[in-house]
């Protein structure tokens, strides 16, 4: 081996946050493409879902309003659901696992940034929102014939898309040092996916909740997610359907954002490299 | 010993968990280019220590100096000096061998080249295997292929062969032997005194999270623990005499005995022997001060 130890004269420099950010998400990309079991799950959830509250509700045609098929009125709640489960869930759920394994303290003991490795996630559940979405909207568009938006639906779509994945990520590693261990990773995680779903409006129309549900719902991020892709998916009349009666973008964004800011420094502060029994 | 000529300095280090002392004022100096092995029994405070020195607990007292630097607050460019193998770690399942040691190299400001860090561990035939498939002995020569990649300074290895077969572990040793010749300094925590003996310049004895002898594995326990002992079968009975002059002993045994002495045996305490004797469970004694009360006194 390397007899070079003792008379390394220069070292280089420590290279930088960002690069290793780059690094690490090329590293978890590749890995999470490999859990095939996962891929399936998370790919084919929300299709499944949506063909299945499509086919229930919009039996002999039934419409969520006029010119409004279940089809489409549920992509929107699809979308949503589906950006929370490849960030906040599998963040919640994979992190603890991590830390269980031992993957976190072995990082922990290198130069490795931790701001590094949060990148790398974020760049990963960037990536796989963006393929779950992607191949969501192709069987939208071609079996359940939803109308995709113009260029301005489009941006909103844009804008509401790349803060709920961040939103659902940073909170994701904010909620995993929540689970004792990863073994109860997805019993502590799941149920409150499984709850926001419900009252979120992504399972049944929003409108139709009781309002106290709503106003419980609107403190979390998955509802504004849904709201806001209603907004690029449903016609500019259905923003009447809404409990505010308008789209509430300003809202929608300020939701998501301040979830934003609250993950981030909650992870920054609770994350762990360790278990907690371990010292 | 000049500070800068020290690897790791120890003094006085303190750990509580609740009530309980895991380290309980340790002192430990591991000098540069050496490899110094820590030897106790469990719950010991071993792995505490060890930790303590790597950044990862924090102490409640004592002095520590790991590169001249504070495990607690030292950053980025102190952990890039050094290199950490932990015991039982079961992550990295879905990636390659190579791409680990890749991955793993960019961390850092000056690596190893990765292809001649696999060809080190002798993992050149696993390259493109994922980790998942590797034997358990395949899978800590990865470990330690990620702990060196980085060049460390200093590297850690706890108990970086148990479970392995005698011919992995003997291969693995060599690794160790050839790190050392490369210039790297050693901490070893392991629970085979076969192991300190072989690859060890000193080794530390722990008991009660204190350092209770530190030595050459040839001198660990002070002269009276390596006396060798003497037995010879006298009138019916079996007898032993401990003796630094054994060889006298025996002449004058066949003198007194009229020609061969029955049931004679000269034994030297193995290294295990003199182990036993330190982490005895004596808590009126001396530890260092006392002889080692080896198994073979158990003969008397």
């Amino acid at each position: 081996m390397s007899t070079t130890t003792l008379d390394r004269t220069a070292a280089g420099r420590l290279p930088g946050t960002l690069r290793l950010g780059v690094d690490r998400a090329r590293y978890e990309i590749r890995g999470f493409f490999r859990e095939r079991d996962a891929i399936i799950f998370i790919f084919a959830y929300p299709i499944i879902m949506l063909a299945i509250f499509a086919t229930v509700f919009g039996q002999d045609g039934a419409e969520v309003a006029d010119g409004v098929p279940f089809a489409q009125y549920f992509l929107p709640g699809m979308i949503a659901t589906g950006v929370l489960l490849s960030s906040f869930q599998s963040l919640a759920i994979s992190i603890p696992v991590e830390r269980d394994e031992g993957g976190l303290k072995r990082l922990g003991g290198t130069p490795l940034p931790p701001a590094a490795y949060f990148l790398g996630k974020v760049g990963q559940v960037l990536v796989v929102s963006v393929v779950q979405v992607g191949l969501l909207l192709a069987v939208a568009a071609l079996l359940f014939d939803v109308d995709m938006p113009d260029a301005s639906g489009w941006a909103t779509f844009a804008w509401v898309f790349v803060l709920g994945v961040a939103a659902g990520a940073v909170c994701g590693v904010g909620f995993s040092s929540l689970p004792r261990s990863g073994r109860s990773a997805s019993a502590v995680v799941t149920p409150v996916v499984l709850v926001l779903q419900f009252i979120s409006g992504v399972f049944f129309a929003f409108y139709d909740l009781p309002s106290w549900m709503q106003q419980v719902a609107s403190v979390f991020p998955l509802k504004w997610m849904a709201q806001g892709m209603r907004s690029v998916f449903l016609p500019d009349e259905a923003a009447s359907l809404e409990p505010s009666g308008s789209w509430q973008h300003g809202a929608t964004a300020a939701v998501l954002l301040a979830w934003l800011v609250v993950g981030l420094v909650v992870g920054v502060r609770t994350f762990r490299w360790r278990r907690r029994d371990d010292g | 010993m000049d500070d800068s000529d020290l690897a790791v300095r120890v003094t006085g280090l303190q750990k509580r968990y609740g009530e309980k002392r895991a380290v309980d004022g340790l002192d430990l100096t591991v000098a540069r280019g050496e490899i110094v092995a820590v030897l106790g029994p469990n719950g010991a405070g071993k792995t505490t220590t060890v930790e303590i020195l790597e950044g990862y607990r924090h102490r409640d007292g004592g002095d520590v100096r790991v590169l001249g630097g504070d495990p607690q607050t030292a950053g980025r460019e102190w952990r890039a000096r050094i290199g950490i193998v932990l015991q039982g770690t079961n992550d990295l399942a879905e990636a390659t061998v190579s791409e680990l040691v890749h991955h793993f190299a960019r961390y850092y400001p000056d690596p190893r080249d990765p292809e001649e860090v696999i060809e080190a561990v002798g993992l050149r035939e696993k390259a493109r295997t994922r980790t998942r498939q590797l034997s358990g002995g395949q899978r800590r020569r990865l470990d330690v292929a990620l702990g060196i990649v980085g060049r460390p300074e200093l590297l850690f290895l706890d108990e970086p062969t148990t479970g392995f077969d005698p011919e992995a572990r003997h291969a693995f040793w060599d690794l160790v032997s050839g790190l050392r010749d490369g210039g790297t300094t050693i901490l070893l925590t392991t629970h085979y005194l076969e192991e300190a003996e072989h690859l060890a310049d000193r080794v530390a004895v722990v008991r009660s999270g204190r350092v209770v002898a530190v030595d050459t594995p040839a001198d660990l326990g002070g002269r009276s623990a390596r006396q060798a002992v003497v037995r010879w079968t006298e009138g019916g009975a079996p007898r032993s005499e401990r003796t630094d002059s054994p060889t006298a002993l025996v002449a004058a045994l066949g003198a007194r005995l009229g020609g061969e002495v029955p049931g004679l045996q000269v034994v030297r305490p193995t290294l295990e022997d003199v182990y036993l004797g330190l982490i005895a469970d004596d808590e009126d004694s001396t530890p260092a001060a006392r002889p080692a009360l080896a198994t073979t006194e158990a003969a008397r």
